[in-house]
């Protein structure tokens, strides 16, 4: 611990409780904040490619979570060193923009760092090393530019945008339904897409899943799905091309917010208070029945004398519909949200082809289906599994696919997975190392070593032997000076990802090397950690 | 493990397992549970009593294999797979619920073991899957459909019936309540709408007194001094509050200034509520029956009427009722003339055991029906329904889906066969798996053997010796006989949808099990 004096010979106190504190000063803190990253990544190495496999993750509450969603993991791991919390949002990062690659990103930054460490053994100053990751990020982007071809596809050819789906799904649970699950989720995407614009909003397709069923049973609701049910038990369970309001206020009589009182001291007041209430009620409901709704949908509760009012009506009503619901619906069916009875007209309402209440299993389980919305700008999923861990892990993985179809729609570009576009820029960095004088020659040389360390860990994964079957990819590459060559995890016997479809879109690619060289940036630039020591 | 700790990675009190350490965990924990399960497989299987840990330390004994995995805390997460699945097979199907998790136990036994002859789990998945395939179209074609002829239809479903109770407490009285739950069910003219089919459990009696009503029963007392028995009755069913009328009107108090006028309140409020109840008279009825409690004015002023009111009937019973009446569930009483009143034949007072009920006969809806169990104890009626619920879900199901199977193991022994054939057409490591699903398939047949003290390696052999020399052999376990038997002749049936359940759930359990190789705990929450 640093220690200073001023003339008098006393300490200075530089840092409050400093003695209390622990502190890792120069490389030794540049070697442990490595050594922590290291450790995360090495959780996830095995859950990358087709055949990676899952980690068990029990919360704090003992809830269990099967997975194998590089996001995911980490976020529950629960990590507690301040470096390793960086890899999870790094990890996270990805996920927030791209939503796939997850796993790759953490391996690629464990890989980098694992080599800086040998860098610095050998005596280089951690910037340089850095710096020289940064130039060898750029050559090996621009290799990406250079590699990358154009993906079409059109509205009518949903073909080649399956098959993308398809890979991305082939390494999670849904692997025995990935061709009927990546229709689900490219008809999905599709349906929302704004393909001028080139932009999917991805709020408007909603994952909903009911554990129970068969992964089989799964389906695409070209509308809405509400985990809720009619409120009176009588009301008609089927509906047909109904006029929908969307009300925000309750079924109640007001509660105003100023704090007031209603003093009752005769029996006339208390007749007309009686009077009052009663009409409040009627009123309520006449005013929907009024402006031709044949369904309201509202975010509150009801009364048991409105309940019995609507029902009366022949006004069948949902309750307690939570905001993004009320929001979707609204987008759908193209209704107003009105937030006061004084203001519902019929121009306000909304319509819906079918308005159905489904029942499941031997439960009493019941959602409510809306679907033929004229504005067919919103679509659910709605995913059945075996249990809740299998459900839960679907719909991670439907995610994952469905931003994978996204980024398509935004960027045609793609190069091909397998490991292939790592091994095309380790060639090119490797390439544009030799150029290079200096210490960043070395960096450079390291960078390109981390790249494969992808092909790698996915032979690993698979079952290959892992050095043989990068070197064997690697030389054909060079030989063929084919980049679409990579490792062949399902073992259908070709090398050619194209043959395979097996390809990532650039966007991600191109993140992934940035992020995980930025984060490699930022660690290698701490040379101090103060941390409050463990016992107090 | 050691590792990641020393560095402090994950927070103190976290734990991390890898590679096959987290996957012995995982083995030893799924495999645990479904021993745990395993005796109360088949019809000798055996029952658990189960302690709660709450005040009373109430005691619950059952075979149900979803009751049991309900209520036992595991804190494996493997297990915790097992325990999940069973419950929603409970909740799929009703049935079948020991044996999805005796399955997948076996399932990862047999992993285990090639996992230990260095086979790569994703290879060990692949197996399974094809396998799992394989089975389910074996399945699919070897299942029978009776459903055009409704004689043959109700021998399969009372077969059915039989076969599920026959593993349960009421197996002694099967044909009785085998009857019982198919005649139920029947009336349901197959809308599957189990709601309408009401269980009342009275103790005292013994369990072959239990029987099937054709009208409504609902467990509740006539106010006093009203008619116990009306004809023609003209029921309104409500929901609102007839003790004191609340003021809705947020913020509204009482506020007097001398005793008169506390007087003429509530005076007010009283008139309030005869109004109330003279409304509700005035719809012409003769039987009024509210789900919230009803005080002693009104109650006098419906006798006066005439009226029989019957109060506190909760949530449940006054949807079905409404439901069963066909009249609808009011809570405003101002226009009489619209509102759709029940009706039915007959209400009267009946008495079972020591207790009065009432009873509702010749009501509009003609499906509902009321099966009143009796039992020497709570723990005997409480299996018995739990055993009437499962066949009732079973027959349900069935209805839905006529296809049936044979029991006694013998579409397992018909699935492993076929596996196995496929397995001897597969190249590569894969087929070693596919043989050990066959022999998983198999284990559920020797495991209702050995439940039942038989000699399970020689049933099984001679089984398999009978399925390989005649192609659509139809022999399966005797349990009774202890040998192998003609499942028709026996009469065991089981339903096609809970068999093809146990089947893809239980692989699709045991391969998320078998996916993981990484177990990662987190410190346990700190209480209070």
């Amino acid at each position: 611990m640093s220690l200073a004096f001023d003339e008098y010979g006393r300490p200075f106190i530089i840092l409050r409780e400093q003695e209390r504190k622990s502190r890792v000063k120069g490389i030794e803190a540049v070697k442990a904040s490595i050594m922590a990253a290291k450790t995360v990544a090495r959780t996830l190495r095995s859950s990358l490619g087709p055949k990676g496999m899952d980690k068990m993750l029990q919360s704090p509450d003992g809830d269990v979570t099967i997975t194998n969603d590089g996001a995911t993991i980490l976020e529950m791991m629960e990590v507690e060193n301040q470096i390793g919390k960086l890899m999870v949002e790094l990890s996270k990062s990805q996920d927030h923009e791209i939503g796939d690659g997850t796993t790759g990103v953490v391996v690629l930054a464990g890989a980098l760092l694992e080599h800086a460490e040998s860098l610095l053994d050998m005596g280089m100053h951690p910037l340089r090393i850095a710096e020289g990751y940064e130039m060898a990020c750029k050559v090996a982007t621009e290799n990406l530019d250079n590699i990358k071809t154009r993906f079409e596809f059109s509205r009518e050819d949903i073909e080649p945008l399956v098959k993308t789906c398809m890979t991305t799904l082939s390494s999670k649970v849904v692997g025995r339904l990935k061709r009927p699950m990546a229709e689900i989720c490219v008809k999905a995407v599709l349906a929302v897409a704004d393909l001028e614009r080139r932009d999917v909003n991805l709020d408007l397709i909603k994952v909903e899943g009911k554990v129970g069923g068969k992964m089989e049973d799964t389906r695409l609701v070209e509308g809405i799905v509400i985990d809720k049910e009619f409120s009176h038990p009588q009301m008609p369970k089927d509906l047909r091309d109904v006029k929908v309001a969307i009300l925000t206020c309750p079924f109640e009589p007001p509660k105003p917010k100023t704090k007031h009182k209603v003093d009752i001291d005769t029996v006339e007041k208390f007749e007309a208070l009686r009077e009052a209430e009663r009409t409040y009620f009627t009123d309520m409901v006449q005013r929907c029945k009024d402006s031709g709704a044949q369904l309201v949908i509202c975010q509150w509760g009801f009364d048991d004398e409105a309940n019995h009012l609507l029902m009366h009506q022949n006004l069948p009503a949902v309750r307690w519909v939570g905001g993004v619901e009320i929001e979707l619906l609204a987008m759908a069916t193209g209704a107003r949200i009105v937030p006061r009875f004084q203001e519902l007209t019929a121009d306000k309402l909304g319509f819906a082809g079918s308005v159905k209440e489904l029942g499941f299993g031997t439960t009493k389980d019941k959602m409510l289906v809306i679907e033929g919305c004229p504005n067919l700008k919103a679509v659910t999923i709605f995913v059945r599994g075996g249990n809740r861990m299998v459900l839960d892990e679907i719909k991670r993985s439907l995610h994952d696919a469905i931003c994978v179809a996204r980024n398509l729609v935004r960027d045609n570009a793609i190069v091909y997975g397998g490991g292939a576009a790592e091994i095309s820029c380790a060639l090119a960095v490797e390439e544009a190392a030799d150029k290079v004088t200096g210490v960043e020659h070395y960096a450079m040389r390291a960078f390109s070593d981390a790249l494969q360390a992808v092909p790698l860990a996915l032979a690993e994964n698979s079952g290959l032997p892992p050095i043989e079957s990068l070197t064997a990819v690697k030389k054909r590459q060079l030989e063929e000076s084919n980049p679409y060559l990579g490792i062949d995890c399902n073992d259908t016997g070709t090398n050619d990802m194209r043959e395979q479809n097996v390809f990532e879109t650039v966007i991600g690619k191109k993140q992934q090397l940035f992020l995980a060289t930025q984060v490699c940036k930022m660690i290698l630039k701490i040379d101090d950690v103060i941390k409050p020591s463990d016992f107090e | 493990m050691a590792l990641s700790q020393q560095s402090g990675i994950l927070q103190q009190g976290a734990s991390e397992e890898r590679g096959e350490n987290a996957r012995m965990a995982s083995f030893v924990g799924a495999v645990a549970v479904a021993d745990l399960v395993k005796s109360t497989l088949g019809p000798k299987g055996m029952d658990k009593i189960l302690q709660s840990m709450g005040r009373g330390q109430e005691v619950t004994i059952t075979n149900d294999g979803a009751t049991i995995l309900k209520s036992i805390y595991v804190d494996n997460p493997a297990a915790k797979v097992l325990v999940d699945i069973s419950k929603v097979q409970d909740d799929e199907v009703g049935d079948g619920t020991t044996s999805v998790v005796v399955f997948a136990g076996e399932l990862l036994r047999e992993a285990e073991l090639l996992v230990n002859q260095k086979v790569h789990p994703m290879t060990i998945i692949a197996g399974y899957r094809e396998a799992c395939d394989c089975a389910r179209s074996v399945l699919e074609s070897i299942s029978f459909n009776n459903q055009s002829d409704p004689a043959l239809f109700r021998a399969d479903l009372l077969n059915i019936a039989k076969t599920t109770l026959s593993s349960k407490i009421l197996t002694v009285d099967k044909e009785h309540f085998a009857n019982l739950a198919v005649d139920a069910i029947l009336r349901l003219k197959g809308n599957g709408n189990l709601e309408a089919i009401h269980i009342i459990k009275k103790t005292g009696g013994t369990l072959q007194e239990s029987f099937l009503d054709e009208g409504f029963i609902l467990d509740k007392k006539i106010g006093v001094g009203q008619p116990k028995r009306i004809e023609d009755a003209r029921i309104l069913v409500a929901n609102t509050p007839m003790d004191t009328d609340k003021i809705k009107i947020y913020g509204a108090r009482v506020r007097v200034d001398s005793m008169a006028k506390v007087a003429d309140i509530e005076a007010a409020e009283k008139e309030k509520m005869r109004e109330k109840v003279r409304k509700i008279i005035d719809h012409g009825i003769n039987c009024f029956i509210n789900r919230q409690l009803i005080y002693n004015l009104p109650e006098e002023m419906f006798a006066d009427a005439g009226v029989m009111a019957i109060e506190h009937a909760d949530f449940d019973g006054i949807e079905r009722l409404a439901l069963v009446l066909g009249g609808e569930i009011v809570s405003t009483f101002d226009n009489p003339d619209t509102v759709k009143l029940g009706h039915c034949k007959l209400i009267e007072e009946i008495m079972i055991g020591e207790d009065r009920l009432i009873h509702f006969s010749g009501v509009a809806l003609g499906e509902a029906c009321t099966i009143v169990l009796r039992g020497a104890s709570t723990h005997i009626l409480d299996e018995a329904e739990r055993s009437l619920h499962d066949a009732l879900c079973v027959l349900k199901e069935t209805v839905a889906d006529a296809r049936v199977v044979f029991g006694g193991g013998w579409p397992e022994i018909r699935m492993a066969k076929a596996v196995e054939e496929l397995a001897s057409r597969t190249p590569g490591k894969k087929a070693l798996a596919m043989e050990a699903f066959a022999r998983a398939l198999r284990a559920l047949p020797a495991t209702i053997c050995d439940n039942a003290g038989l000699d399970s390696a020689e049933i099984v052999a001679n089984l398999k010796a009978a399925h390989g020399a005649e192609a659509d052999s139809r022999m399966g376990v005797d349990v009774v006989r202890g040998e192998a038997g003609d499942m028709a002749v026996l009469g065991i049936y089981e339903s096609f949808r809970v068999r093809q359940q146990v089947l893809l759930s239980g692989t699709e359990a045991a391969e998320i099990i078998l996916r993981v190789d990484d177990i990662i705990k987190c410190a346990p929450r700190k209480r209070g």
